[in-house]
């Protein structure tokens, strides 16, 4: 008789339950809280902004274009400029740590035997002093009485320092290639390391030779983790401040000098909140256009 | 059902079904399991065998249905407060503790005081033919090993019901063997109802008192070893358990309690009819391979009452040691019989049969079994 | 053979040769830390202590220090705690729009932090009027660590049998024992990275300080603007000096850590 009643009144305990992944949401809320608060807020907000314009000391919050009129106009050729730079200066920068991480990561993974984790600890070490110490270092090598020109003075091949060293775009690219290095190392790393070692013998003993091998299999394989990399070292690097202000000076100045600008000395706070939203705008397209070649090269590679 | 009777179950299934979407990984599963029975849920990957398993356990919610424990409706409550403990297939054994500590594991719940648990742990350990190895750490110690620690750490909370998740899997036949044996001897004398799932079905043959045979999400038929074995009740069961011979025709005559099935033009064989035989019916006649017997000549009695006869071509035949395996086509385009034949004199089996030499299959009305599509 | 062994060298000559050039620049701060010249720039003219004793008599800089410790310290507890729960929400549960949901947490790490100190400027100080503090810094620099912190720890979470959480439940653990008896012992090495990656990444950070910290001073937005004066880069050398040995030795011992709860946990005999 009882086993008869129970379906019932535990299909009405099942019905009221919660459903399990309920439990899941409540812990991951507060995140997205912080998420939504610190960043979706801020976002739609300084696009909100982008509209507002700028008299004097006050904000007009009249939705208006004035700012990316102002931005894709004459009078903003400065500031296109200066957004092609930053994107032409990070690109450069992130060809450099891409081209000379890979080889140190195809070392780490394929050369390294015991003690990766040596190696690991090795390459990040460098990365925990500060940014801004790591940025200024090469103030230091590169400086009018820096490194270079005050070692090469002392030994007597130069009399007068260099100055073509420091200040300049090729100096931001440089400190920028150091700087982000281990970014671009252990993604690279990673996915070389899950490649499957069989793989590589089943090439061979299908006949490739070592360079073959190398763009057929082993690249191929490891362009999840250089995609990342790449990705990982142009997008921040293209808004940076900190490299520019102290390496870069006035040729070498990017685009984040003058957001800071816009919001510090110029104060007009909505023609700044523009630049943010275009150069955001700039990076996406970049990325995308990124991934298109990248991902139309993949598909042309399986078409063989 | 064979049901032991005047007894409440231990377990009792209430159109227990999980869905995913429109998928059902268990479809209104509705049986009972005894107390101290040894239960095995057989079936192929992905037939809802573990889902079923887990549901018991606790660890997936039904999504209709319920489960009973002792009669008591367990509804969604979490594996902890249920009286069944879990051997996981992967053994789930605790890295961070030792052997000792991983079998204590579930007696600090229950609020013994220390010496009771060391006391506990110890008989445990020998239980399960590890004792001296608690101090081990669990890297130490073989596949076999952890298998055990993982039955001692369920059995010693004294489950009403233990759930074994594909539990030898792992290992190798021969330990595999040995452990089958310990199982069932366990089982025995602990007395302890076990639910078994495994895709193994010679280890589910050997070791259970009833198996469930399930298939996508469906439990097809529930019956002791040599009930499946000798009356399948669908195509399926009768495929997946050990090999089998399917006739398929339409029933010609019922007479008597036996059925003719025309399976070809002029072709009849006989089998046991169920209750439910009726002329022009499409049915499937059932027969094991070493049920058949075979001859060279066309076999004497030819048209008895009591006997199948079907003429074939012998088409391949393998020497497998205690007897031979023959393939015969009866019929164009239909697939080969299997014939197993015991080498109980020599000169008999493959070489008997050249290929393409024409043989006869007979085997015994009674040893038929008739299935409806 | 001969070709393999060739270029095998040539590789390991260029790995030793990009560990330079990752490893001098940064090795140049130490060295003129000790030199005496208030000019970075060569010869090397003698061995001084003198910018370090500087550095003891340097009360802002101590308070600065003091700032990054709170705000280092409260962002990687937080971000710790939340990342462990995102982690555990993302590994254990089939939420709705989990993708979604991963990617959203995730996108501060592609968004630059200009953008991101900018647009948290506009709103906290215009829309909420919110005065800026080491709070605002610190919820900005949450922002930033928990997408770390969540890939640490579901790397971690991910790494092991779910059936051992299963199986604490199944011999008797509620769901908050089963976590503290299982999931946390084995998620610990986990919990220890993701701290100290928020915290140096807190500690570190500069820009999101720039615009957040209103009258206050971090760490590095003291040593920015300590190097626009020539005077008082050779203190800073030794500052940053004193936090490379200090991370170095931080970084040893997480890694000690993490092996010691590797060895008491799956490793072998000894």
């Amino acid at each position: 008789m009882t086993l008869q009643a129970a379906p019932t009144t535990t299909a009405a305990s099942l019905q009221t339950a919660r459903p399990e992944w309920l439990d899941g949401l409540w812990l991951i809320v507060p995140t997205l809280l912080i998420v939504v608060g610190m960043m979706v807020a801020p976002l739609a907000g300084i696009v909100l902004v982008s509209f507002w314009s700028q008299t004097g000391f006050d904000i007009q919050r009249d939705w208006n274009l004035d700012n990316y009129r102002i931005l894709f106009t004459a009078e903003g050729a400065l500031y296109r400029i200066l957004i092609l730079k930053s994107l032409w200066m990070s690109l450069t920068a992130t060809i450099a740590v891409v081209l000379l991480a890979y080889p140190m990561a195809y070392f780490m993974a394929f050369r390294i035997e015991r003690a990766k984790l040596i190696w690991i600890i090795l390459l990040t070490v460098p990365f925990w002093t500060s940014y801004l110490l790591r940025i200024f270092a090469w103030k230091v090598i590169l400086g009018f009485n820096g490194v270079i020109n005050s070692g090469l003075k002392f030994i007597g091949v130069i009399d007068k320092p260099l100055e073509f060293l420091l200040y300049n775009p090729a100096s931001v690219t440089i400190t920028l290639a150091h700087a982000w290095a281990a970014y671009a190392v252990l993604p690279i790393y990673v996915s070389l390391e899950k490649i499957d070692r069989s793989y590589l013998e089943a090439a061979t003993d299908l006949g490739d030779s070592k360079w073959k091998r190398f763009w057929r299999i082993t690249f191929p394989l490891s362009l999840p983790g250089t995609i990342a990399a790449t990705l990982l070292v142009f997008i921040p690097t293209v808004g940076d401040y900190i490299t520019p202000t102290l390496v870069g000076g006035t040729s070498g100045i990017m685009i984040g000098n003058s957001i800071v600008t816009q919001f510090g000395k110029a104060n007009n706070a909505p023609l700044g909140a523009a630049l943010s939203c275009v150069m955001m705008l700039a990076i996406t397209l970049a990325v995308c256009a990124f991934l298109a070649v990248i991902g139309r090269k993949r598909l042309k590679a399986a078409d063989i | 059902m064979t049901q032991p009777a005047n007894s409440r179950p231990m377990i009792s299934l209430q159109s227990v079904s999980k869905r995913f979407g429109n998928f059902a990984a268990v479809d209104s599963a509705t049986f009972d399991i005894a107390p101290g029975e040894f239960f095995s849920l057989l079936g192929p990957s992905g037939c809802g065998k573990t889902t079923l398993l887990r549901m018991i356990g606790g660890f997936e919610r039904q999504s209709e249905g319920d489960i009973l424990i002792d009669g008591e409706p367990m509804g969604i409550r979490p594996p902890n407060q249920r009286p069944t403990n879990m051997v996981f297939q992967s053994y789930a054994i605790f890295p961070h503790l030792d052997i000792a500590e991983n079998i204590a594991y579930g007696l600090v719940n229950r609020g013994f005081d220390k010496a009771t648990i060391s006391k506990k742990v110890a008989q445990a350990l020998e239980m399960v033919r590890l004792g001296g190895l608690g101090n081990r750490r669990t890297n130490q110690i073989s596949g076999g090993q952890r298998q055990r620690v993982a039955l001692a750490r369920a059995i010693v909370c004294e489950p009403k019901v233990l759930l074994l998740d594909e539990p030898l899997g792992a290992l190798d036949k021969k330990l595999r063997e040995e452990m089958q044996i310990e199982l069932r001897q366990l089982q025995k004398s602990l007395g302890i109802t076990f639910i078994f799932v495994t895709h193994d079905q010679e280890e589910a043959l050997s070791l259970s008192d009833r198996i469930a045979v399930m298939a996508r999400g469906q439990v097809l038929q529930i019956d002791t070893a040599t009930a499946l074995y000798e009356r399948p009740n669908c195509r399926e069961v009768a495929g997946f358990i050990g090999n089998m011979n399917f006739f398929e025709g339409r029933i010609s005559s019922v007479a008597n309690g036996v059925a003719a099935i025309e399976i070809g033009p002029g072709q009849h064989v006989r089998v046991a009819a169920s209750g439910s035989s009726a002329p022009g019916q499409v049915a499937i006649l059932a027969i094991r391979p070493e049920k058949i017997d075979a001859a060279a000549t066309m076999p004497q009695g030819n048209g008895s009452i009591s006997a199948n006869v079907i003429k074939a071509r012998a088409l391949a035949g393998s020497y497998l040691g205690d007897r031979s395996l023959i393939l015969a086509e009866w019929r164009e385009g239909t697939a080969p019989v299997s014939v197993s034949l015991q080498n109980r004199k020599a000169q008999i089996g493959a070489e008997t049969f050249a290929a393409e030499a024409p043989i006869w299959l007979t085997w015994p009305v009674e040893a038929g079994v008739l299935l409806n599509n | 053979m001969e070709t393999l062994r060739k270029h095998c060298t040539l590789l390991s000559l260029f790995a030793v040769l990009y560990l330079a050039f990752l490893y001098v620049p940064v090795l140049l701060l130490p060295l003129f830390s000790f030199n005496d010249n208030i000019y970075v720039t060569l010869p090397l003219k003698g061995f001084t202590l003198k910018w370090y004793e500087n550095l003891l008599a340097n009360s802002s800089l101590q308070a600065a220090i003091w700032a990054s410790i709170k705000v280092g310290v409260g962002v990687a507890s937080i971000s710790t705690v939340l990342g462990l729960m995102a982690a555990r929400a993302m590994t254990r549960y089939r939420l709705p729009f989990r993708r979604s949901i991963y990617a959203l947490i995730m996108l501060p790490l592609v968004i630059p932090y200009m953008v991101i100190g900018v647009s948290s400027l506009v709103i906290l100080r215009r829309a909420l009027d919110v005065d800026l503090s080491l709070w605002t810094v610190g919820l900005s620099h949450v922002l930033i660590t928990v997408p770390l912190s969540m890939l640490v720890l579901m790397a971690r979470m991910e790494g092991f049998d779910r059936s051992l959480e299963e199986a604490s439940r199944d011999l008797g653990d509620s769901a908050w024992t089963s976590f503290r008896r299982v999931t946390l012992p084995l998620v610990m090495p986990g919990i220890v990275s993701s701290l100290l990656l928020c915290f140096i990444t807190s500690f570190d950070e500069y820009l999101l300080a720039f615009f957040l910290a209103g009258s206050e001073t971090t760490l590095p937005i003291f040593i920015f603007g300590s190097l626009r004066f020539p005077a008082k880069i050779p203190d800073v050398l030794a500052l940053g000096s004193l936090i490379l040995m200090v991370s170095i030795v931080l970084v040893v011992f997480a890694e000690w850590l993490r092996r010691r709860g590797v060895a008491g946990s799956d490793s072998s005999v000894i």
